[in-house]
C-alpha cells in the first residue's frame, strides 16, 4: 500500500532553543483516516507545521505521497490541505473570496475554482453566507470555513488540527459525517483532537504523541483491546450504606446514592448485580465513568 | 506547478491586493489627495506666488513634480509593508506559504500591488494638480521609466520592512521618520542650488534627491544632478532590494518558525 505520509526521526527546536520534537517516525497510509493525539504541548501542532511548511525542520525527513518536502516541495503541497488549530483568514474578507483566492494560489482557473467553492461551501452548509465578511462568522462557521479552503484544490491527504475544538454536539457530528464521506471517497485524512470519542469513531489508525515522542502508534482496534479495566458509575434507589464492599472488585461509594465499580477485562456485570442486590442495593440506572479511550490515554501517559 | 497555473496565482494576488486599497480608499487613496492638495494651495498658490519663479520655473511648476513622486514612493510603500504585515499578523500569510506557488510569484504579486496603488495615487495627484498649474510632459520615456522603476524599487523595500515588522508602529517608521524627511530634503521644494556648499554635497547623498530630480527632468526638462545616476542608483537599488526579499523568502526569515 502507498504512503500519504512517512515521517522518519523528525525533530524540531525552536529559535528559543525548546525542544518540541526528539526524533519522530510516522507513516499513514493513503486512505487512512489517522488520529494524531496528544496532551497540549506534545508537538501535534509542530508536526502538522513542518508537514505543510510552516514551520522549519531541525532534522528528519518527511515525504508526502513519495515527494520529500526537501526537494519537491511544491508538488507535496499541491497535494496537501490542511486547517490549522487557530483561525487564519483575513477577517475582513468574504467567505467566498477567501475560498476562491485559495483556490487561486494552487492555480485552479476562476470557473473552476468558482465551482468547487459552491461545491464545498454548500456542503459544510454555509453557502447563505458567502458574502459575509469572515470576522462576522460564529467559530462553528468559521472552523468550516477553513475545512472549504482547505477542500478547494482537492488535496489527497487532508490534514486537520483540532478542527471541532468549539464545536457544538450536532455540528460536530455533521462534521464527523462530512469528513468520513471525504474519507470514504479517497482522500486520506489525519487529525488531533482532544475528543478522544471523535478519534475513536472515525479514526482506524492512531499515534499519541507526548513530550515530542511517539508513545504509540498502533490501530484503534488493537489498542482499545488493551483496556483491561473498564469502569462503571451506578446509581441506587435507596440510600447506600455507609461500608460497602463487593468481594473480589474494587468498588468505591460516590456519595449517598452513586458508587464506582471497576471491573476487569471479561468480568460480569450480572455478578455485580446479583452481589448488590444480595445487600439489597437496588440499581436505577448505570454508564460508563469515561470514554473508554480516555481511560487507556491517561494509563498511557501515567506510564511514562 | 505550470508557468500558467503560476500565473493564475500571481493573477489572484494581484487582484486582492487591489481590491484590497480599493475598498479602504478612505485610507489610501483620500488621505494623499487631500495632503496634496493643501500642499499645491499653500505652497503653490499662497506662497508660491511670493517666491517668485525657480530655475524658470513658477514655483507651483517646480514642486508639483516632487509631490507627485513623493506621493508615489509613500504609497507604493506602505501598501506592500501594510498589506504584507496584515497578513502575517492576522495569520492569513499561511495561507500563501502553505500553497505551491513560488516566491516568485509572491514576491511579485505584492509588488504590482504596491505599485498599482502608487501609480494611482500618482494618477490623482498629477489630475488634482491641473487644477493649480499645467503640466507639459517633456521627456515621457523618462517620466514613466521612472516612476515605474521607483514604484517597484519602493514596494520592495516596503515587502522587506514588512517580513520585520512586529507591529504597526514598525510598519509606519519608515515613511514616517525616513521616507518623507528624505524626499522633504531630497529638493521637492528647493533646487539644492539654493544651499550653501556643504549643505548641497550633504544633499547629494540623499537618494530621494536623485530620483525627484529625475522625475523633474522628465516633466519640466531640467535636473539639478544627473539622471543617469538617478536610474543606475534605482536600478542597483532595485535588484538588490528584490535579490534580499528572494532570500527572505527563500529561508523563510520571519515567517516560518
Ligand atoms: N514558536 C514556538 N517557539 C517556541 N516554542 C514553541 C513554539 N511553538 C510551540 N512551541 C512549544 O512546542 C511544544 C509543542 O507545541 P505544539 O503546538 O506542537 O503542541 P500541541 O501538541 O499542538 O498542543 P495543543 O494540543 O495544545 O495544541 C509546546 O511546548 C510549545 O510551547
Ligand atoms: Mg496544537
Amino acid at each position: 500500500m502507498s504512503k500519504a505520509l512517512e515521517i522518519k526521526g523528525l525533530r524540531k527546536t525552536y529559535g528559543n532553543g525548546f525542544e518540541a520534537l526528539k526524533g519522530i517516525d510516522l507513516d499513514v497510509n493513503e486512505g487512512d483516516f489517522f488520529a494524531l493525539l496528544g496532551p497540549n504541548g506534545a508537538g501535534k501542532s509542530t508536526t502538522i507545521g513542518i508537514i505543510c511548511s510552516l514551520v522549519k525542520k531541525t532534522s528528519g525527513e518527511v515525504r508526502v505521497f513519495g515527494k520529500s518536502i526537501d526537494d519537491d516541495l511544491a508538488n507535496a503541497k499541491k497535494d496537501i490541505g490542511v486547517v490549522p488549530q487557530e483561525f487564519n483568514f483575513s477577517s475582513f474578507e468574504t467567505v467566498w473570496d477567501i475560498v476562491v483566492n485559495q483556490a487561486g494560489y494552487y492555480g485552479l482557473s476562476r470557473s473552476l475554482a468558482a465551482e468547487r467553492a459552491e461545491a464545498y461551501l454548500r456542503q459544510l452548509d454555509l453557502w447563505d453566507k458567502r458574502k459575509v465578511a469572515s470576522r462576522m462568522l460564529s467559530g462553528g462557521m468559521k472552523r468550516r470555513l477553513m475545512i472549504a479552503r482547505a477542500l478547494v484544490h482537492e488535496p489527497r491527504l487532508l490534514i486537520l488540527d483540532e478542527p471541532t475544538a468549539g464545536v457544538d454536539i450536532e455540528l460536530r457530528r455533521s462534521m464527523w459525517t462530512f469528513l468520513a464521506d471525504i474519507n470514504r471517497r479517497g482522500t486520506t485524512i489525519i487529525l488531533t483532537t482532544h475528543y478522544l470519542e471523535e478519534a475513536e469513531s472515525l479514526c482506524r489508525n492512531i499515534a499519541i504523541i507526548d513530550s515530542g515522542e511517539i508513545a504509540e502508534n498502533t490501530n484503534m482496534k488493537a489498542l482499545l483491546k488493551q483496556l483491561h479495566r473498564e469502569v462503571f458509575i451506578l446509581d441506587s434507589t435507596a440510600c447506600l450504606p455507609e461500608a460497602l464492599s463487593l468481594p473480589g472488585y474494587a468498588v468505591e461509594r460516590v456519595d449517598d446514592h452513586m458508587l464506582e465499580v471497576a471491573l476487569e477485562k471479561g468480568g460480569s456485570l450480572n455478578e455485580v448485580f446479583r452481589l448488590l442486590s444480595e445487600q439489597g442495593i437496588e440499581i436505577s440506572s448505570m454508564r460508563n465513568k469515561a470514554n473508554r479511550l480516555e481511560e487507556l490515554f491517561v494509563s498511557l501517559l501515567a506510564k511514562k | 506547478m505550470t508557468a500558467a497555473e503560476q500565473w493564475i496565482a500571481f493573477v489572484t494576488i494581484v487582484r486582492k491586493e487591489v481590491r484590497r486599497f480599493l475598498r479602504i480608499w478612505m485610507q489610501t487613496l483620500l488621505p494623499p489627495a487631500i495632503t496634496m492638495s493643501l500642499y499645491f494651495v499653500i505652497f503653490g498658490t499662497l506662497i508660491g506666488s511670493r517666491i517668485g519663479t525657480m530655475g524658470g520655473f513658477t514655483y507651483m511648476e517646480f514642486v508639483v513634480p516632487g509631490l507627485i513622486m513623493m506621493a508615489v514612493i509613500t504609497n507604493a510603500y506602505s501598501n506592500v509593508v501594510s498589506s504584507f504585515f496584515g497578513a502575517k499578523f492576522q495569520r492569513f500569510v499561511e495561507e500563501i506559504l502553505v500553497s505551491p506557488m513560488s516566491n516568485n510569484t509572491v514576491l511579485w504579486g505584492f509588488v504590482l500591488g504596491g505599485v498599482a496603488r502608487g501609480l494611482l495615487v500618482g494618477l490623482i495627484v498629477t489630475l488634482l494638480s491641473l487644477f493649480f498649474t499645467d503640466l507639459n510632459i517633456q521627456h515621457i520615456g523618462v517620466t514613466i521609466t521612472i516612476v515605474l522603476m521607483t514604484s517597484v524599487m519602493f514596494s520592495l523595500a516596503g515587502f522587506i520592512n514588512a517580513v520585520f515588522a512586529n507591529n504597526f508602529d514598525d510598519v509606519s517608521i519608515v515613511p514616517v521618520f525616513v521616507l518623507t524627511p528624505l524626499t522633504y530634503l531630497g529638493g521637492v521644494f528647493y533646487s539644492i542650488d539654493m544651499l550653501p556648499e556643504f549643505w548641497a554635497d550633504v544633499s547629494r547623498l540623499n537618494p530621494m534627491l536623485y530620483i525627484v530630480n529625475a522625475f523633474r527632468y522628465g516633466v519640466l526638462g531640467v535636473s539639478d544632478v544627473n539622471i543617469g545616476v538617478a536610474f543606475a542608483m534605482v536600478g542597483v537599488f532595485t535588484v538588490l532590494a528584490y535579490a534580499y526579499c528572494m532570500y527572505l523568502l527563500r529561508s523563510g526569515t520571519r515567517l516560518r518558525q
